[in-house]
């Protein structure tokens, strides 16, 4: 199973890669909005999918990151790329400051307060905080990003910087999923109470898992505002999160191949049905309930470890 | 002086409707321990049909201002109510041994749904209440004026609040709905159909919250297809702030909540309005989880 597995995605990939060539700039587009969702679904899939912890604020976490590549850029000249490391970091930090105290909440209390905190910030944003983000109109005139001299403008351009950084992500966080940390994840996510018998440190590994899934949203905002130039906290609303919410969920909570799937259904297919525009949310709403009652795991939920006893400690 | 009790009144009367949606939460909580995400948007069809049902009818032209909006208020219940029998039939009932979180995104699909219909049906912009529907009689409170209206959706929330504790008190209805919420298990070897009794707290919650609709409707003159959201999220931390589960908890949340809010609005910062009822929802949670009325949640959270 090991082999075709990773030479089917690698062959999607390779052909993913080479859909500019056979679509028009629209499509293109519409490609660059879901690999940038994928990305943030695929930070999402580490809170929820693996540590299974119930977190609607996503879109915090990207507003972060985009605010502080786009206050970055525009106010002190940082080069757009530059501050890619440093969103990341700043909604890692913002993270570990908001999660330490609500980590051990359970499930949908965990759920309202990640609503309340998005909320907050989003206000916030528009209130124009220390009086650097803009208030409701936002920041305009963000640089877009340059790579060894070559200026990322045309969405062709846009479409191999997300792509690539979506693969870097998906090997990435691949390689979590199966890690030390990943399993530790799956475990507490499953049982908490045993987790901890366990000796994992239940609250730290949550913790981690937080911060890092913030991290890398924040990351994503950053190619968020890069590919915008403009960015208003009307673009980070709760909806936001609970699209990426969507993703995770449809897609198949804890499988990275699920959550890509998802932000293809949830973000692709209303583009295709666009007649429907105003319908499409109505369609959403329908889709979580029946997936509920019909198929909870998603459309493609994580395929259980395997260990065999010959290869001792082997993974699948 | 003057505008801290205009304030106070302001505050209690939207702490009234903030109430009386928290009810909703609460006993749908206390039963099923769920939050009903669509609950808020249950609120927004009760602040439509009751604008469709006062422009269409004309009732209270017929008999008067206060007879038919009272009879209007009735209608919507009654709609509304049955809206939330039906909601729990198909969202919530195929998810009742399902992992608790499951049912809580069907909820959130729900919300979307009823959002989106609302959308679809009505379109998109605001609407606006008639004015004037009841005589505008001036009163005046310790020599301070204050809107009749005002008066009247704080009296009107308080005699609901007022019955419906009663009904759970006091009747055999209600001990079953205590008893349900209690244990499950238990009250069904007891003899309780709880499938009965969840059906009819998803009656009687949405009921209250579609009228809770409706007067926001009157009060503020204008509505609008995504106000269930930020009014339920606000209700529902009414009733954390009251302890969920816990019926006189909610009354006293959601009023707690209002006053809060709009001395937090007045005395604080105007654009920090909306933030003010969330940060209360953080501390609350951080600091006493059960809330100010629920001692006796035993679970962990």
């Amino acid at each position: 199973m090991k082999v075709p597995g990773h030479l089917l995605a690698g062959a999607l990939f390779a052909l993913l890669l080479c859909a500019p060539l056979a679509l028009d700039r629209y499509w293109v587009d519409v490609l660059n909005s879901i690999g940038l969702y994928a990305i943030l679904g695929l930070s999402l899939n580490i809170i929820l999918g693996y540590a299974g912890m119930f977190h609607m604020g996503h879109a915090a976490f990207y507003a972060i990151g985009a605010y502080t590549t786009a206050i970055l850029n525009t106010s002190y000249g940082v080069p757009v790329l530059w501050t890619l490391p440093l969103s990341g970091l700043a909604a890692a930090l913002f993270a570990l400051a908001v999660a330490r105290p609500i980590i051990h909440l359970r499930g949908d209390y965990l759920l309202i307060v990640t609503i309340g905190m998005v909320e907050i910030v989003r206000i916030a944003l528009i209130n124009d905080v220390f009086g650097i983000t803009g208030g409701a109109n936002g920041i305009f005139g963000i640089d877009r990003p340059q790579l060894f001299g070559f200026k990322i403008r045309q969405p062709q351009h846009f479409f191999y910087l997300i792509w690539l950084f979506a693969g870097l992500t998906i090997l990435l966080f691949s390689l979590l999923e199966n890690s030390r940390f990943g399993r530790a994840l799956n475990y507490l996510r499953e049982d908490e109470v045993a987790a901890e018998g366990s000796g994992i440190n239940t609250a730290a590994y949550k913790l981690a898992a937080f911060v890092l899934g913030a991290g890398w949203a924040g990351m994503a905002g950053t190619i968020f505002a890069a590919k915008m130039t403009i960015i208003s906290p009307e673009s980070f609303s709760f909806w936001e999160s609970v699209v990426l919410f969507m993703i995770v969920i449809l897609g198949g909570a804890g499988n990275i191949a699920g959550v890509i799937l998802g932000a293809f259904l949830v973000v692709g297919l209303p583009e295709i049905f666009r007649d429907f525009a105003s319908a499409r949310m109505l369609f959403y709403g329908l889709a979580m309930m029946f997936m509920m009652i019909y198929r909870t795991q998603g459309i493609l939920p994580p395929r259980p470890r395997v260990y065999r006893l010959d290869r001792a400690g082997g993974a699948q | 002086m003057e505008q801290f009790f205009q304030q106070l009144t302001n505050g209690l009367a939207v702490g009234g409707i903030y109430a009386l949606i928290a009810l909703g939460y609460t006993m749908v909580y206390g039963v099923l321990k769920l939050i009903n995400f669509a609950h808020g948007d249950l609120f927004t069809i009760g602040a439509y049909l009751g604008l469709t049902l006062l422009t269409s009818l004309a009732l209270t032209d017929h008999v008067g201002g206060f007879l038919g909006i009272g009879l209007l208020a009735l209608m919507v219940m009654g709609l509304v109510g049955v809206i939330g029998i039906l909601l729990e039939r198909i969202a919530y009932r195929p998810l009742r041994e399902s992992p608790r979180l499951s049912a809580v995104v069907s909820a959130l699909g729900a919300s979307i749904f009823f959002q989106n219909a609302v959308m679809l049906v009505y379109g998109a912009k605001f609407y606006v209440y008639p004015q004037n529907l009841l005589p505008n009689i001036p009163v005046s409170v310790l020599g301070m004026p204050i809107p009749l209206m005002r008066i009247l959706i704080l009296v009107a929330s308080v005699v609901m609040m007022i019955c419906l504790y009663l009904f759970v008190q006091k009747t055999r209805i209600g001990t079953a709905i205590r008893a349900a919420a209690i244990d499950q298990g238990a009250a069904r070897l007891m003899g309780i159909d709880v499938n009965r009794v969840i059906m009819i707290v998803f009656c009687i919650g949405p009921a209250l919250g579609g009228v809770a609709g409706m007067m926001v409707g009157i009060y503020y003159g204008q509505i609008n297809f995504t106000m269930g959201w930020i009014y339920g999220l606000k209700a529902f931390t009414a009733a954390i702030l009251g302890g969920i589960g816990n019926i006189p908890g909610a009354m006293v949340g959601g009023l707690l909540l209002g006053v809060i809010e709009a001395l937090g609005a007045a005395y604080i910062s105007m654009a920090w309005k909306d933030a003010i009822a969330f940060v209360v929802l953080i501390l609350i949670l951080i600091v006493r989880p059960t809330g100010l009325l629920g001692e006796r949640v035993a679970e962990k959270i």
